[in-house]
């Protein structure tokens, strides 16, 4: 019974309780409440991923109205794979929030802090396992909505004006998405994402409304995935927000983004249409090349560790999205796998940049002098991670750019192989920069009293550090469900 | 010119969106670009509205005599986008409130500069 309701159960736990954390209001049961919320999604997510692999996909009808009329809930390779990032990253980073200063500094609304956090996990579970075009939209303004707020709690103002601006662009996006899912309705009169793509050659691909929807869909998408060069937002929004939440929506937020341009480039609209007749994968792929190297050099010459690290993760986003443009099986696999290593990868440094910020209350590289003497743990946990992040062997990074290379190289095109290599090359030049003032610098005098980070905080950091080492070794999940996805993905058009 | 009329409505959504759009890039004042955002916004309300339309039809209420009616779902659809709308707006002038007792002004320029300066 409980079993058939699992896709529903895993977007409305937290949805309740996010309500329930507001009607409990104190400060330990909502952090309690929170935490079950996020682990039992976690835990219905693992469950689906064992489903969805012994069954194949999972289709569930909200209400008991069958697709395409009602809204339907769809479980498939990427799907699952999305839900588990999400809830997965959720899960690690809650019971970081607990004792991160964050809630020294709400204090008696520490509540509406977990309510917020559930809200925005709900949206982008929501947004992951729909399977209806408008009900997507309405998932992805939750996870905003929240994500704006969760932001907004940062300890500087200048955390203010980052909300502000990344609702600007935010909504600018999603009302660009919801153009598109008007047009696509228009034209084939579905909101049902497989029926869409079903009706679409009858509308015929060279209908101009179906085009518009097109080019609105992917300028929406790529200002929510923050692609350069639509990333403005996003480097001021993780930089100045409390480090709980860049660590999370780091982690998540933009990866959902990148499956909703999946989702609709390859499934609803189809390979044949957004690769074939229009000219797509050229332009990705020089915006994806671009975004590999000018972020990483800016991320270079920044002094506040957080920022270097944002900068860092649009230059991710770059190779996502470079993996998409190569339009194969292999591409593809790069792209989705590097969704779910760069979702640890981020996850782990933001949350050892948190213990850093609770014990010296700052992430300037200046301030960072000599602190590995004071914090091993921490720093070593950095390192691990910084590792990943350049891709060094036995690391989750290394796999994706492992087979993001040979997908350039099956495609014969070597030199992009060698500009990946360059890219990881200049990660190296500006994690370098943070190393050498931790490791060889002498520690300031108040440096002094500094000790290590409490276990709380420090717990989190290395499980998310371990694994990925544990990625890096045993691929077996991460590329084995990835594969599944991609041949999905490209057998659809 | 018959053209330009039957699409009156879109002609409608595009204008709207543009100045929405125009005002959200070229005004710094952070209540003005709000007002920009919902502009642009209600254009995507219009094009909903509009391709609902069915020629002839009237509103979808079930009686006798009535056959065509217009299309009800989009309609539906944009009651949900309003309440983002406004949601989103909420949002985002508790935010200028909060800018304002931060940093006592709402133009982007001043607020730019004491960052600069900080």
């Amino acid at each position: 019974m409980l079993k058939a309701h699992l896709p529903a159960l895993v977007i409305i736990i937290p949805l309740i309780c996010a309500a329930l954390c507001v009607l409990l209001r104190r400060k330990d049961w909502a952090f309690t409440v929170a935490l079950l919320a996020t682990w039992a999604s976690f835990a219905g997510s693992c469950l689906l991923l064992v489903r969805a692999m012994n069954e194949g996909v999972i289709s569930y009808e909200m209400g008991g109205w069958p697709p395409p009329f009602g809204i339907e809930l769809r479980v498939d390779a990427l799907n699952v794979y999305l839900l588990i990032i999400v809830s997965g990253i959720g899960s690690v980073v809650a019971p970081y929030a607990r004792n991160s200063l964050l809630l020294e500094y709400v204090e008696d609304r520490a509540y509406m802090f977990y309510s917020a956090y559930l809200l925005c996990l709900c949206g982008l579970m929501g947004v992951s396992i729909t399977g209806d075009a408008f009900n997507l939209f309405v998932f992805l303004e939750i996870s905003s909505l929240s994500s704006y707020v969760l932001i907004a709690l940062g300890f500087d103002r200048r955390a203010l004006t980052a909300a502000y601006q990344y609702l600007v662009m935010g909504t600018i996006g999603a009302t660009f998405i919801v153009i598109a899912i008007g047009l696509l309705y228009q034209a084939t009169g579905s909101l049902n994402m497989v029926d869409i793509s079903e009706r679409l050659p009858k509308a015929g691909y060279g209908n101009t409304t179906v085009i518009a929807a097109f080019a609105f869909l992917v300028v929406g998408a790529a200002l929510k995935i923050a692609l350069f060069p639509l990333h403005q937002w996003l480097p001021n929004a993780y930089t100045h927000a409390p480090s709980t939440v860049s660590a999370f929506l780091a982690a998540t937020a933009t990866k959902v983004s990148v499956y909703i341009l999946l989702r609709f480039v390859f499934t609803v609209f189809g390979v044949r249409f957004s690769f074939e007749i229009l000219p797509t994968a050229t332009p990705f792929l020089i915006l994806a090349i671009l975004a590999m190297f000018l972020p990483s050099i800016v991320a270079c010459f920044q002094t506040n560790v957080k920022r270097v690290l944002a900068y860092s993760s649009v230059a991710q986003i770059g190779y996502m999205i470079l993996g998409l443009g190569l339009v194969s099986v292999a591409g593809l696999t790069a792209s989705i796998v590097h969704m779910f290593n760069h979702a640890l990868m981020k996850g782990a440094l933001f949350l050892v940049l948190g213990c850093i910020f609770y014990r010296i209350g700052s992430c300037h590289i200046d301030r960072m002098a000599g602190i590995a003497r004071r914090m091993p743990w921490t720093m070593a946990a950095f390192v691990g991670g910084g590792l990943s992040l350049i891709g060094i062997p036995l690391t989750a990074g290394f796999i994706s750019k492992w087979y993001l290379i040979l997908a350039a190289l099956d495609k014969g095109w070597w030199y992009l192989a060698v500009l990946i290599v360059i890219s990881s090359l200049i990660a190296i030049i500006y994690l370098w920069r943070v190393i050498e003032a931790a490791y060889f610098r002498e520690p300031p005098d108040d440096l002094k009293e500094v000790s290590e980070a409490p276990l709380n905080l420090l717990v989190p950091a290395w499980i998310l550090v371990l694994a990925n080492f544990y990625f890096g070794i045993d691929t077996s999940i991460s590329v084995g469900v990835a594969e599944m996805a991609a041949k999905a993905l490209m057998g659809a058009g | 010119m018959a053209d330009f009329e039957g699409l009156y409505n879109y002609w409608i959504v595009i204008v709207l969106a543009m100045a929405g759009l125009y005002i959200v890039i070229a005004r710094g004042n952070l209540i003005k670009k709000l007002v920009g955002l919902n502009v642009f916004q209600a254009s995507v309300f219009v094009l909903y509205i509009s391709f609902s339309k069915v020629s002839g039809g009237t509103a979808p209420i079930l009686d006798k005599g009535i056959d065509v009616y217009s299309n009800p779902l989009p309609h539906v659809l944009i009651l949900t986008a309003i309440v983002v709308g406004v949601a989103t707006t909420a949002l985002g002038l508790a935010l200028v409130v909060r800018i304002r007792k931060e940093y006592g002004t709402i133009e982007e320029d001043d607020i730019h500069s004491q960052d600069e300066s900080m």
